[in-house]
């Protein structure tokens, strides 16, 4: 019993050890896989290996609509699209998502040239 | 049934994390008889790994158990590197051993919380899970996440561990080390722990050869089994005892985790002195052909893998026997003769991962 008593004692005169979350956030490890957050869709050639490597078909390659599309929720952020993809296009986030209350899908047309990106849900 | 009462424990039940049910028949306070209802959390792991490449099941592999995704992986990708011939680098068998202790140390924690909770401690349950933290951040740091923390694959791991990273876990595990020489004092000692895990649910070596319990639960009847010491990853080339309780009872299951605790800090260490520098991961070629079994120690006990494979890149078979399958026979035997009261700490005493056993 006085052996939990001393570390009572000992816990009193530290810092918390938990956050008061939303005021104190804690910074993201560099190396933490977060989220994939879309693709550098210029560089992508449309191959379709990141969609057939993903382990949860959450990737759709379309090579005829030049469209590249995730669905976020479907994602276990494993990063194996990211190693895969030959033109290392696909961007991984260290920051985890942020909740949302709809269901969208990513996706990234590639345009003719000009205009390099647009989202729609 | 004359005087028996049927009382059903679980699937929700405010000590059990786990799913698991097990309907008590009681007469008076005493358990005559246990009947386990197991399938509430069946996801069909088994049968995804079919429909997979061999390659991508390890993503599907590690959500088998939150807790020790890497075992389970590392169970898969041996399985998977001797089926075909792979050579995995030097470094890439070290990297192995230090994230699969560092899964043990947390397991391990978990559970220490866990018991600590379920007989009402809730300070001590606090205590032990801030310590828990502290190895999740490391394993967040180095993997890139949590629990499942996807590092092995076949032929390797995918990620390195940097000089200033390995330098890092050892200043971190050395701290937890000293946390857990606190904690432990009144795992051990307390009056409160003593009186509600000395003498209760005790296994005796025998039978506990007999029902085939694994793990601690072995461990903790005086059965110095553990497949670490079979050497496989890099485990050869370290210095390991099986930790060994004689006594059979909760307390003494309850001293082989956390003894195994200073065990796994100490490989850690052994390991991070150790690694040599080199390449992580060989490349794979062609479709693995055959059948292969393999085996690891988990956290909980030994967990078998059997694999089947006919050339093509989909597996014929993938069966996973689990611990905490293994050790629920065991559970089952001994429940008779308890009081209701003592249910928790003995279901808690197997450590059960219910989400494994049904995959
Ligand atoms: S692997 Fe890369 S280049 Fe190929 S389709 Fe995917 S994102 Fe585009
Ligand atoms: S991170 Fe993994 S699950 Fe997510 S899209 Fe990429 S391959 Fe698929």
């Amino acid at each position: 019993m006085f052996d939990m008593i001393g570390n009572i004692f000992k816990n009193l005169g530290t810092k918390p050890a938990t956050r008061c979350y939303p005021f104190e956030k804690r910074e993201p490890f560099e190396a933490s896989r977060g989220r994939v957050k879309g693709i550098e869709i210029e560089k992508c050639i449309f191959c379709g290996i990141c969609s057939r490597k993903c382990p949860a078909d959450a990737i759709r390659v379309d090579r005829n609509a030049k469209s590249w599309e995730i669905d976020p929720f479907k994602c276990v952020i494993c990063g194996a699209c990211a190693e895969v993809c030959p033109k290392k296009c696909v961007i991984m986030d260290e920051a985890y998502t942020q909740p949302t209350t709809a269901k969208d899908k990513l996706t990234y047309v590639q345009a003719a040239k000009e205009e390099s990106q647009s989202q729609a849900g | 049934m004359n005087g028996k009462t049927v009382i059903p424990f679980g699937p929700q039940h405010p000590v059990l994390p786990e799913p698991l049910q097990l309907k008590l028949v009681m007469q008076d306070e005493k358990i005559v008889e246990a009947i386990p209802a197991i399938g509430y959390v069946h996801r069909g792991l088994e049968k995804l790994t079919e429909t997979k490449e061999f390659t991508q099941n390890v993503f599907v592999i590690e959500r088998i158990c939150g807790i020790c995704s890497f075992k389970h992986a590392l169970a898969y990708c041996q399985g998977m590197e001797n089926l075909m011939g792979i050579e995995v680098p030097d470094r890439a068998r070290f990297l192995r051993v230090i994230w699969g202790e560092l899964h043990r140390m947390h397991s391990h924690l978990l559970w220490l919380g866990l018991l600590a909770d379920a007989f009402g401690f809730e300070s001590l349950f606090m205590q032990a899970w801030r310590d828990r933290e502290k190895v999740m951040d490391i394993m967040e740091a180095t993997a890139g996440s949590r629990v499942i923390i996807s590092t092995n694959q076949i032929g390797g791991t995918r990620r390195d561990i940097s000089p200033e990273m390995l330098a890092k876990i050892v200043d971190v595990v050395n701290d937890v080390k000293e946390d857990i020489e606190r904690v432990e004092k009144v795992f051990c000692n307390d009056y409160t722990v003593k009186h509600r895990m000395v003498g209760i649910g005790v296994l005796s070596k025998e039978n506990a050869k007999l029902w085939g319990a694994v793990g601690p639960m072995a461990r903790g009847s005086g059965i110095a089994e553990d497949v670490r010491t079979l050497g496989y990853a890099a485990y050869g080339e370290l210095d390991l005892e099986p930790v060994v309780e004689t006594d059979g009872d909760c307390y003494a299951r309850m001293k082989v985790r956390l003894r195994e605790l200073y065990q796994s800090i100490d490989l850690i260490k052994q390991a991070i002195a150790k690694i040599p520098e080199g390449p992580i991961n060989v490349p794979v070629k062609g479709n693995p052909n055959g059948e292969v079994i393999s085996r690891v120690e988990q956290p909980r006990g030994e967990a078998l893998y059997y694999m089947r494979a006919n050339g093509g890149k989909t597996l014929d078979r993938l069966r996973v026997r689990t611990p905490t399958f293994a050790n629920i026979p065991t559970l089952l035997k001994m429940l008779p003769g308890h009081h209701l009261a003592d249910v928790p700490i003995l279901i808690l005493t197997i450590d059960p991962c219910i989400s494994c056993t049904e995959r």
